[in-house]
């Protein structure tokens, strides 16, 4: 069966994908399409509920448009996200390909900064370093790729160890290669399926993690803004019944995390050749 | 909350028990627990160092830190001498380890209290908030999972799972905010605001209160644990004592409670040491949103505010609780199932 067939059959998997696109087109064309003043406040049209004066999801406490906000944020949680995961992978791919190919004392060293890595829960880290360093966007993506690459390090270590011991490895080293040639161009292709996979679920966690920063008001400064921040800013109005300030970004975060789990299990289906007889 | 759901069986010891080579397990379990505590031992030492380079990567160093933004040159000369700051690295390192060891994690910039006194004061509401969270989340995922196992593939496994992937998806202040809305709010049935008060009598005084709190905090945990549950159940009825069971004569219904729960349960109480770090991130949030007086809340307040030494002690606090869990979960492991002694990293 063809890679695509594989995937196509895990219907949440094509939910997902589609559901990805759908919002990703809505973040990045939506604000042509609907174009709104997300810089300048608007104090007399502030806390309009959905359907007023051309505003389809109301306005927020500084009178920005709601459905205009919702797609600016789209595009700060959605590009820091992917870029954070991104970051993350490539840091933990390489670090674990090389823990696991040298082996030794190599290994454990690098294997106890990870293991004490992992033991800051990656939120406190977060919380403490956004203190430190003025979080914009760029910076955000920095600092969580640098949180969130253990995971993928110890996947693709635990890979790594047994792609190394493979005839095709070996037959590399014999005829001269490198061990920077090994790595990179016969141990790290090899862990691919697991990388890829890995990356995605990578992706969605780390726009988990960029909505729990902003709601704790340490994130993305205005007005600049993200799904998480909307949710803060909108919880001060939760008990005037202001729904519309808070479902449609936790919606949002929902719907782009289910989607990317859901597509990350389809993948799984593709590359995982001892899944494939289930 | 943000390490992925295994999806499959298998992918079970992978938050922590990284697959390790399969070595003969060396020595007994004295070897292994000699090992294993070691091990722990550097972890703890690595975080320390962490720590203490955040303490140096603050701007303006420590002292401008607890001096403010308006001391002069010679104010932080003399701060730095009178701390020892102006000793080489190693040396303030050594000291601070020291310190941290006999329980002085220094003065809160804020609070007028020591940092130990002020994380003393609210980690056991922590404890209790999360302890509660748990036992709910335990009470309905064990269930749950061995429902799912039984009837693997069928309808009601599927719509199952992917419920849980959607619950694992919600963050936990927006699921926070719907019980809110929902329970709260319209419904009217339970307060918004968690008990407040200093010590855990005074928090347990007031149930209601603890309602909205403690379920917040047990949806993520189910969402994660039945799915453990029933990937490991279902490694168990593959089994071939089940088979032997019910060749006997078991009826299948008595083999799964009696047998197959029992084993299948060992794994999953590991796996609650390797969940620490994700509940503290949990309780983290739940304490924000419902402004419960635990560490989470002191640990959010001290970020508002720049308290670095709450900062800094609260992260050490946890680590440390993190690396303690993962031990305890490795070691159980290792006292029930002699096969992963081995499996040391």
């Amino acid at each position: 069966m063809t890679a695509l067939r594989r995937f196509t059959r895990n219907r949440l998997a094509v939910v997902g994908a589609v559901a990805l696109a759908v919002l990703v087109l809505f973040a990045v064309l939506g604000p042509l399409v609907h174009p709104t003043e997300q810089v300048v406040t608007d104090l007399g049209a502030a806390n309009l509920p959905p359907g007023v004066d051309g505003h389809p999801l109301g306005t927020d406490a500084l009178g920005y448009d709601n459905l205009g906000r919702l797609m600016v944020a789209g595009r700060v949680s959605l590009l820091v996200g992917v870029l954070a995961g991104v970051l993350a992978t490539v840091l933990g791919t390489l670090w674990g390909a090389v823990a696991g190919y040298v082996g030794g004392v190599v290994d454990a060293v690098m294997m106890r900064v990870v293991d004490a890595g992992i033991a800051i829960p990656a939120i406190f880290l977060l919380l403490v370093l956004s203190t430190i360093v003025r979080p914009t966007v760029g910076m955000m993506i920095v600092v969580l790729g640098l949180v969130s690459w253990l995971v993928p390090a110890r996947l693709i270590r635990a890979e790594a160890l047994s792609v190394r011991t493979r005839d095709y490895v070996v037959a590399a080293r014999a005829m001269g290669a490198t061990h920077r040639r090994t790595v990179l161009n016969h141990v790290i292709p090899n862990t691919v399926g697991t990388v890829v996979v890995n990356a995605t679920f990578q992706v969605a966690d780390a726009i988990l993690l960029v909505a729990y920063i902003s709601f704790l008001g340490m994130g993305i400064q205005p007005p600049t803004t993200d799904w998480g921040a909307m949710l803060n800013d909108g919880i001060n109005y939760i008990y005037q019944g202001a729904w519309w300030l808070i479902l449609p970004p936790g919606l949002a975060i929902v719907i782009v995390v289910c989607a990317l789990n859901f597509v990350g299990d389809g993948l799984r289906d593709v590359v995982d050749v001892k899944g494939r007889a289930a | 909350m943000t390490t992925a759901i295994p999806a499959q069986s298998g992918a079970l010891e992978a938050g922590a028990a990284a697959p390790a080579p399969v070595r003969a397990a060396r020595g007994g379990f004295g070897r292994f627990l000699i090992r294993r505590v070691l091990q722990a031992l550097v972890v703890v030492l690595v975080v320390s160092v962490i720590v203490f380079a955040l303490l140096h990567a603050l701007p303006g160093g420590p002292a401008r830190g607890v001096l403010g933004q308006q001391a002069s040159a010679e104010q932080i000369a003399a701060f730095e001498a009178a701390n020892g700051l102006d000793q080489p690295v190693v040396l303030q390192y050594l000291s601070f380890l020291g310190r941290s060891l006999t329980g002085d994690l220094g003065e809160s910039y804020l609070l007028n209290q020591s940092v130990s006194d002020a994380i003393a004061l609210r980690l056991p509401k922590t404890l209790l908030l999360t302890g509660l969270s748990l036992v709910v989340a335990v009470i309905i995922a064990v269930p749950v999972g061995v429902y799912q196992a039984v009837r693997r593939n069928r309808a009601v496994d599927y719509w199952l799972s992917t419920l849980a992937i959607v619950a694992y998806s919600t963050p936990t202040f927006f699921l926070g905010m719907l019980l809110i809305l929902l329970l709260s709010q319209t419904a009217g049935l339970f307060p918004a605001a968690a008990p407040q008060g200093n010590g855990i009598t005074d928090v347990l005084a007031q149930p209601a209160g603890l309602v909205l709190p403690v379920l917040t905090g047990a949806v993520p945990i189910v969402a994660t644990f039945s799915r453990y549950m029933r990937s490991s159940t279902l490694d168990n009825l593959g089994e071939d004592y089940v088979r032997t069971a019910r060749a006997k004569g078991t009826g299948y219904r008595s083999v799964v409670v009696r047998h197959v729960l029992r084993n299948s349960l060992t794994p999953v109480v590991a796996m609650l040491g390797y969940y620490l770090p994700v509940m503290f991130g949990g309780a983290l949030v739940v304490e924000q949103l419902f402004n419960y007086p635990g560490m989470g809340l002191l640990f959010w307040s001290a970020a508002q505010s720049s308290d670095f030494p709450v900062l800094l002690g609260c992260v050490l606090v946890i680590s440390l609780a993190t690396v303690v869990g993962s031990l305890l979960a490795d070691v159980v492991q290792a006292v029930l199932d002699p096969r992963t002694r081995g499996g040391l990293r």
